[in-house]
């Protein structure tokens, strides 16, 4: 387990109260929005899908790498962003289930 | 019909856009008040009729996933579900006994809670969220946590019932028209689109397709010149509250009437969309029945011609009422634009219930119109607002 700090976009600050930086202990980036999710129940259903996969409007960052596995371990000292894509403009379904998992 | 009864007392609506929620006083004073959710897609804003009055709101932004919100003080706070709609992981489908394709092994992803809907009046606390993709949902404890309905959500004929949760309707499949049997708390009523409509009559456990007499224009002729069962595209279906024997549905494929008949092999739906007037046609998305008189219903037709523009046909947009259960139909356009092309989706009409009936429908161009004198003028209310996808009556202090 690391101490991570957990960069939070402003699209979630109703979760965090306006907080835009978590530090939490975790081992993996999984564990750590996990962790942030805890503390601030629901804002993970918002990024994660029940399926375990990133939303498609979301990106999960670790430094300056884009993480597709939440598996990802991480370090002491690491910084995770959460953080909305450049789209999200769109409305409706989009059949996410016919995509590959995000591993 | 999103909401067959209203709160008594009734003084708000509530108009769920694309962009937040407005309220608007009814009656004479239409101040149309503060969003909620501001630049959130809010799909149903529903006050709870029964005692209590509870409101959920179905929300979801562009970028994050669905959740609801409950307020139980009239809309001045709002806090998130505990436990939100979602469905299963793919993990706990695999031994569910569905067939190797179906989109469910897989894994399905809630994109947004599209129709909330009140349980019977014996059972307080008890709600029900029709989704995208097709799912319903249910909650005891007055929308605080949330699970699937297992007798639905798990059941193996779903996926073919409703095209295995694959994309076509414009926005997304969905489950709708939750519709609770006011005599029989055991009968629930649900519209997939696509899918059809399911009735189940032991409290969700089982369901049965309930689309005899409904027209399927968009497939062929079954070659033994029998009816399909299911696969039907019902837009808007409610049991009629002051009536529940009495059911009305506008469909993608004209509007019915179905009167239940006890003892009966078959339950069959008349198409009364067929005595419209020819050139106005039958397809709309919105069916709002009177809450009092099992009579009186009204419509909005839209263009379903050539490549469905869903617009007002013809660009003049009209209301039709019927007064004797869809035998006869009058257009009722004072008040409106001569000309204009606007869409009207299903949860976007409804009344407040009250003993001096106000109507109101909004479009997806941001225009609201009320009605005081049940339809045979129209005012209105409000532009300017953003996509509106649904109005229900709230009381709000």
């Amino acid at each position: 387990m690391a101490t991570v700090r957990v960069r939070v976009a402003a699209l979630l600050h109703s979760y965090t109260g306006g907080l835009k930086v978590v530090e939490v202990e975790a081992g993996t980036v999984g564990e750590a929005i996990a962790a942030v999710d805890r503390r601030f129940p629901g804002l993970a259903f918002r990024i994660i899908d029940e399926q375990g996969r990133i939303r498609e409007h979301m990106n999960v960052f670790l430094g300056e790498d884009k993480v597709r596995d939440l598996g990802m371990a991480v370090t002491a000292g690491a910084e995770i962003y959460i953080v909305g894509s450049l789209s999200g403009g769109k409305m409706g379904y989009d059949p996410i289930f016919l995509r590959p998992r995000i591993t | 019909m999103t909401q067959p009864i209203a709160p008594e007392g009734a003084n708000t609506w509530i108009i769920g856009t694309r962009k937040g929620a407005w309220t608007l006083q009814t009656g004479s004073k239409q101040q149309l008040g503060e969003p909620w959710f501001f630049g959130h897609q809010v799909h149903h804003v529903l006050q709870d009729p029964r005692r209590g009055g509870t409101m959920l709101a179905a929300v979801r932004t562009g970028h994050l996933g669905p959740t609801l919100y409950r307020s139980t003080d009239g809309g001045r706070n709002w806090k998130e579900s505990e436990r939100p709609p979602k469905f299963r992981a793919k993990e706990e489908s695999a031994n569910a006994g569905f067939e190797p394709d179906d989109g469910r092994l897989q894994g399905l992803t809630l994109d947004h809670v599209f129709f909330l809907a009140p349980g019977h009046a014996s059972q307080p606390g008890v709600w029900y969220a029709g989704s995208s993709p097709i799912g319903l949902f249910k909650s005891t404890d007055d929308g605080v946590t949330w699970d699937g309905v297992p007798g639905f959500n798990d059941n193996p004929a779903l996926a073919k019932w409703c095209y295995n949760f694959a994309p076509g309707t414009p926005d997304g499949p969905k489950c709708h028209s939750v519709q609770v049997d006011p005599l029989n708390a055991n009968r629930l009523l649900v519209g997939l689109s696509g899918g059809g409509l399911f009735l189940s009559e032991d409290l969700g456990k089982s369901w049965n397709p309930v689309n005899k007499g409904v027209a399927m224009d968009f497939s062929p002729p079954k070659e033994d010149g029998t009816e399909y069962e299911y696969g039907h595209d019902p837009h808007d279906a409610v049991i009629h509250p002051a009536n529940p024997r009495r059911w009305y549905h506008q469909n993608h494929c004209g509007i019915y009437r179905l009167d239940w008949q006890d003892g009966a092999k078959e339950q069959r739906w008349t198409r009364i969309g067929k005595n419209m007037p020819k050139d106005v046609g039958d397809i709309g998305f919105p069916m709002t029945c009177h809450p009092r008189n099992d009579k009186t219903i009204w419509v909005v037709p839209m263009d379903g011609g050539t490549v469905w523009p869903r617009t007002s046909v013809e660009g003049r947009p009209a209301v039709f009422r019927s007064r004797d259960a869809g035998e006869t139909w009058q257009r009722l356009d004072k008040g409106l634009p001569s000309r204009a092309w606007q869409t009207v989706l299903r949860q976007a009409m409804t009344h407040n219930g009250g003993a001096s009936l106000e109507l109101v429908f909004g479009t997806t161009s941001g225009e609201v119109y009320g009605s005081s004198d049940e339809g045979d003028s129209w005012k209105t209310l409000a532009t300017g607002l953003p996509k509106i996808m649904s109005i229900t009556a709230a009381r709000l202090d």
